[in-house]
């Protein structure tokens, strides 16, 4: 894991003392409540439904022990005894007082830890995947990419003043588990026909109420040019983003509106001016970064575990969390493992103190002291021996952290929606405990195979509902609630958004329809194909056919009744 | 309108132009003496005698500014909103454009902003006096050094983070 230096630690100390003077200036009348807001925001502070909420950046996903143990602290000393992972690896806390946050931040410095940018018109939080460094299918670690954007993009004076927030994702692999097709930027690592290391850079990705997939404007750019080439990009942006509208401002619609070739060549015109080595990070400290990701003092071990198989054959439960929530490693004898926040019934996301705190002592015992944060709201442990997970299986039980269901159709991405959420128009998380209670039984889980349902409480799509192999968004309609039904989406490199099936439906109606479409795939279904790669084959329409049978069926039954 | 600068609060030697009829007025000692011409009038006016101050807007394209670079010592690029980052990047091309006179961010600016504004080329801001009232330049000063290190090489005087750390590793070395 990357550790600070003296630099890094002051530039986070100087920081919180900085927002402590910003918060008595507010008091003092100094600033008003306008221009304090952004303020506010840089340093992750939102104000919600029902009071502040602070949003802590969890850089591309890693976090140690020690580093957990302390959100646990946070959220016991200082929040209800919970928080809650988000969509963008970064955990949020939603009952924080305001006079309060600067020791909450005080607390984040000592661990490495910090708020900085989480929230405003800025660069926000570089995402990664969270397998990086033990994916079996991995050209490159993203992670000291993603670090060297962190160091970057930290108040950067030309771009903290943005049209609108901005997202980036890496991904190093060939599966793409970080949804960069998505994000403002999405860098993939890659090397081209000499072998030489560089990014593939598509720009324009996002959701929100107008669902973009990023388009590729530089097929190859070198390693080293990097942050140039990132900074011609958010030149171009800073300048010509639109600022009269802002849900026209991300520069997914730039990017959509001047033409993807147009837009290429004015990045390419700026990146040709702009003096790129005095702002690209020199090969040394490129290294340095990289040297704290250096793969672990991993044991020799046998690829196959004589203790772990002869426990799966004795325990059908732990035979089953192996198979779904493992992930092949690169080092034999080692697995990655998915510990899912969902629950049957759970809040998606959510992790009590007391949680936090086992968890921390699991990652330090079974894990070389570390954790990952994934996007689809779950934790990974990436550095499990084969031979310890019997233990590790049963401690995670005690903990209620060993549902075997990663990937599945319970493991559901639901945003805050309407329990916490400002800009909410319907509920999300009871949707997904719904859903979920409805495929409770682990054998048709287990039937069913891989199902990314995703939620959003409103047009803004925090749920990511867009991509979900199943979307559903929750609008208003008429006073009432009313969900509207995608399916077909993909964050992955097939990254494609979801189609509407027919018009929205009521909360208590949505675990019905998601059944008929299940049904529909089960019968569509070719060999081994799972949700998604039958909806590409067959297209939407046998599941709009069963979405309107549903609603049939559902009006004749209100009718007799 | 209040200007301030790394040193503190300065006078301001500039008065602005707003309409062809402003142009023709005789300078007088009070606001300023030298015409700030807002670069949409340059070619309706009898072109002052330079050195004068352009003011632009922060969407003016570099190559309508470029032919009066060598005839300004002051341009002033326009904030309309503090929160519109615009002017930043802007600067940053009038200096990379070679532009060496003095940089003014002209608008409701906050003083939080100092420090970025300074990074980006800017010398000065031209703040309005309710501003100034409710930011006293003594914030300014302090805000702008809330921060003592920066990440990005290229911006602000002094070494970034990573120079700084390279500096270290040669002296390590040596
Ligand atoms: S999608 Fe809407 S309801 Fe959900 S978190 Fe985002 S803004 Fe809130």
């Amino acid at each position: 894991m990357y550790r600070y230096d003296e630099f890094d630690e002051r530039f986070v100390r100087e920081r919180v003392a900085q927002f402590g003077e910003q918060v008595k200036r507010r008091l003092d009348g100094s600033l008003t409540e306008d221009e304090f807001k952004p303020l506010r925001l840089k340093n992750g502070l939102y104000l919600q439904l029902h009071a502040y909420m602070l949003r802590v950046a969890i850089p591309y996903g890693t976090l140690s022990g020690r580093q957990l143990r302390q959100l646990a602290k946070i959220a016991r000393d200082y929040d209800k005894g919970y928080g809650h992972f988000t969509t963008r690896q970064n955990i949020q806390f939603n009952w924080p007082k305001l006079k309060d946050v600067p020791a909450i931040l005080d607390l984040l410095a000592d661990v490495e830890m910090h708020a900085i940018q989480t929230s405003g018109n800025c660069i926000r939080n570089t995402t990664a995947d969270q397998f990086s460094g033990v994916a079996a299918d991995e050209v490159e670690d993203p992670r000291p990419t993603a670090e060297l954007l962190r160091q970057w993009s930290s108040q950067h004076p030309e771009f903290v003043w943005l049209p609108r927030k901005f997202k980036i994702a890496v991904t190093g692999a060939e599966h793409d588990r970080a949804a960069i097709r998505v994000h403002d930027i999405g860098l993939r690592m890659r090397r081209n026909e000499a072998g030489e290391p560089g990014y593939e850079i598509s720009v324009g990705g996002g959701l929100g109420r107008t669902p973009m997939i990023g388009k590729v404007i530089r097929e190859f750019l070198p390693k080293d040019e990097l942050l140039a080439y990132v900074e011609a990009i958010m030149r171009v942006y800073n300048a010509e983003g639109r600022r009269d509208n802002k849900f026209k401002a991300r520069v997914k619609i730039l990017v959509h509106e001047t033409g993807t070739e147009e837009f290429t060549a004015r990045v390419e015109e700026e990146y040709a001016k702009l003096d790129g080595p005095t702002v690209n990070a020199p090969l040394e400290e490129v290294e340095r970064i990289a040297a704290y990701f250096a793969p672990p003092a991993y044991e020799d071990l046998p690829a196959e575990s004589v203790t772990l198989g002869e426990a799966r054959k004795a325990d059908a439960g732990l035979d089953r969390f192996v198979e779904q929530n493992g992930f092949a490693h690169k080092q034999p004898g080692y697995i990655a493992l998915t510990i899912s926040l969902k629950p049957i019934g759970g809040v998606p996301g959510d992790m009590s103190a007391d949680q936090m705190e086992a968890f921390a002592d699991i990652a330090e015992r079974y894990s070389l002291g570390e954790l990952r944060v994934t996007h689809s709201q779950n934790l990974v442990l990436p550095y499990v021996k084969k031979d310890d997970l019997p233990a590790l299986y049963a401690e995670l039980k005690t903990h209620d952290l060993a549902t075997a269901n990663a990937g599945l159709v319970t493991d559901i991405i639901a945003c805050p929606g309407l329990d916490y959420c400002a800009l909410a128009t319907a509920k999300s998380i009871p949707i997904a405990q719904e859903i979920a209670k409805t495929f409770a039984d682990d054998a048709r889980q287990k039937a069913i195979g891989e199902l990314p349902i995703k939620i959003s409480g409103c047009i803004n799509a925090c749920g990511h509902h867009h991509v979900g192999a199943i979307g559903i968004l929750g609008l208003e309609k008429g006073g009432r609630e009313n969900y509207q039904i995608t399916v077909g989406g993909d964050a992955t490199e097939h990254a494609s958004l979801g189609e509407r099936l027919g018009p929205g439906i009521d909360a208590e109606d949505v675990p019905g329809a998601i059944e008929a479409l299940v049904e529909t795939y089960l019968s569509e279904r070719e060999g081994s194909e799972s949700f998604i790669e039958t909806v590409r084959r067959t297209g939407a329409d046998p599941f709009k056919a069963s979405f309107a049978g549903f609603i049939e069926t559902r009006a004749a039954q209100e009718a007799a009744e | 309108m209040t200007v301030i600068t790394p040193e503190g609060e300065r006078r301001d030697a500039y008065r602005l132009i707003e309409t062809t009829e402003d142009a023709k007025a005789p300078a007088g000692n009070a606001a300023g003496s030298k015409p700030l011409v807002p670069l949409a009038l340059l070619g309706e006016i009898e072109t002052p005698e330079a050195p004068f101050g352009l003011f632009v807007e922060n969407t003016a394209e570099i190559a309508e500014i470029a032919p009066h670079l060598g005839s300004v010592d002051l341009i002033a690029i326009a904030f309309p909103a503090f929160s519109d980052g615009r002017g930043f990047s802007l600067a940053k091309r009038l200096r990379r454009e070679g532009f060496t006179g003095t940089l003014r961010a002209k608008g409701p600016l906050i003083a939080d902003q100092f420090a970025d504004a300074l990074a980006c080329g800017f010398d000065e801001v031209d703040i309005p006096d309710t501003m100034a009232n409710r930011q006293p330049v003594q914030q300014w000063l302090e805000m702008k050094d809330t921060m003592s290190v920066h990440y990005q090489t290229g911006f602000g005087e002094g070494k970034s983070i990573l120079q700084q750390r390279m500096a270290a590793r040669e002296e390590a070395a040596r």
